[in-house]
């Protein structure tokens, strides 16, 4: 038996309202699979599950607000029978048939048997939504059991739930600029920020991608954002003390690396899924994750583990408008942030002569509770350096 | 293709990019990305939405020449094929 719960994907994150299931009871379901989608002040995110089971009950019923932490499902490992279940559960198997789920209805009530009215935790839930009173109800589950569409079904016409209170219609995007707003304030009360910058030559990186490039097809190309989230990871490898996070007063480092990528959202606001492993990827897969990220950030389909597992952010600023250099508030409970500016051509100092160079400012936002400048100077060296090498990236 | 179906078909490019936007009220030498605020992959997803609407392959050399819709008009039609 295991619980699956409204799961924190953000500091900024309290509640979410479970939209839809996309599973049902007595449906099978592996680590990784979307079981749900959840909006957030931040948007849609399709929530995965972590444990292996067969669903026993879903408890939240779709439409409803709960704060982060509340069991919205309970499953069965699979391999023993369910208490209350008058047949035993079949295993977890790879093709349980959606079918399951009205005979494993029974397997909704494991604490239900002191009570005279058998009803899952849904069909509960919805009556007090409604007004229902459950003992009026018939069901017409197995054994009698009253479910959500026999309480729907009772829900009288005349007896309508109450009504919130009209409230004025909230500005587009005040949710997502309220969850900006909540965590860069707690990151900036209790992150005590330094701040570095350094200057990299990065013309021999942009040379060494435009001759890659050109023997690539328009849809394979790479884009120098790849090679700066490639060098972000293993510059992190290189300095433990910027990849992890800082919970319950002390620094716990990450063994894997999952760069955060800050993705503007054309309606406002921004958000920063990770790309998993991002240490092991080729720039050919990082373009991938990218491109896909991007993509499903806009359209609001982003997967839980994106929104929860980065271990440090990127920010970059891109090549357009010529902003040389961004310093970030880093996003609790990660402990460092890194910023690009825009590559642009400036007088740059090699040896005893001056020439003109691509140059690119990275900056590091770092906390100071867990490392000190010397080491986040070590930090954006191993940047500079990585960079310096695109063809080992 | 005339000027101005090769113009329709980018605008269309630009809206399957950015679908909240308005690239038919660009000018011809507006600057695309400016105008329309796309970021260096947003003008890739662009420059492969044209290859795979008019199969044409732009190198990454050429795409100064692909800052206006103006500008892209123009090179465009030296590398489409002629009727």
């Amino acid at each position: 038996m295991a619980d699956f719960r409204m799961p924190s994907l953000g500091a900024d994150m309290d509640a979410g309202t479970l939209i839809e299931w996309k599973v049902a009871v007595g449906d099978t379901v592996k680590r990784g699979d979307v079981v749900a989608l959840v909006e957030t002040q931040k948007g849609l995110v399709e929530v995965e599950i972590w444990d292996a089971g067969v669903i026993e009950a879903l408890i939240v019923p779709p439409g409803t607000k709960v704060p982060v932490g509340t069991v919205l499902a309970r499953l069965h490992d699979g391999a023993s029978p369910v208490a209350s279940a008058p047949a035993p559960v079949e295993p977890a198997g790879p093709a349980a048939p959606a079918s399951t789920a009205v005979a494993a209805a029974p397997a909704l009530l494991p604490e239900e048997a002191p009570t005279r009215v058998l009803a899952s935790p849904a069909a509960r839930q919805r009556a007090r939504e409604l007004g229902v009173d459950l003992a009026s109800v018939k069901g017409t589950g197995p054994r009698g059991a009253i479910t959500i569409d026999d309480v729907d079904k009772s829900s009288k016409p005349i007896e309508p739930a109450p009504e919130p209170a009209p409230r004025a219609e909230p500005a587009p995007g005040a949710g997502m600029r309220q969850a900006i707003a909540a965590t860069m304030a707690r990151s900036k009360r209790e992150i005590p920020h330094y701040y570095l910058s350094l200057d990299c030559d990065v013309t021999p990186a942009m040379t060494w991608l435009e001759s890659e490039n050109k023997s690539r097809t328009v849809t394979e190309r790479v884009l120098f954002a790849a090679l700066l989230l490639k060098a972000t990871a293993l510059a992190a490898r290189e300095v433990p003390e910027m990849n992890g996070f800082f919970v319950d007063g002390q620094f716990r480092p990450s063994n894997a690396v999952h760069v955060g990528v800050a993705i503007s959202l054309r309606q406002g606001g921004l958000v920063a899924p990770a790309i998993h492993d991002t240490e092991t990827l080729s720039l050919i897969a990082i373009m991938a994750r990218l491109r896909d990220l991007v993509g499903r950030a806009r359209a609001g389909t982003l997967r839980s583990s994106e929104m929860s597992d980065p271990t440090l952010t990127v920010t970059n600023l891109g090549d357009q408008g010529g902003l040389t250099s961004v310093f970030g508030v880093i996003y609790p409970p990660q402990v460092a942030l890194v910023g690009f500016g825009a590559p642009t051509a400036r007088p740059w100092a090699q040896g005893d002569l001056l020439g003109v160079r691509t140059v690119l400012t990275a900056t590091l936002s770092a906390d100071h509770r867990v490392s000190d400048g010397h080491r986040g100077a070590v930090f954006l060296a191993a940047l500079a350096r990585l960079l310096g090498e695109p063809e080992k990236l | 293709m005339t000027n101005q179906a090769l113009r329709a078909a980018l605008i269309e490019a630009l809206k399957s990019v950015a679908p909240e936007s308005d690239p038919a009220s660009l000018g011809d030498k507006e600057r695309v990305r400016d105008a329309l605020d796309l970021d260096s992959m947003d003008f890739l997803n662009f420059i492969i939405a044209i290859h795979r609407d008019l199969h044409v392959e732009i190198p990454e050399g050429d795409y100064s020449k692909m800052q206006t819709l103006g500008g892209a008009v123009e090179y465009l039609q030296t590398k489409l094929p002629t009727a």
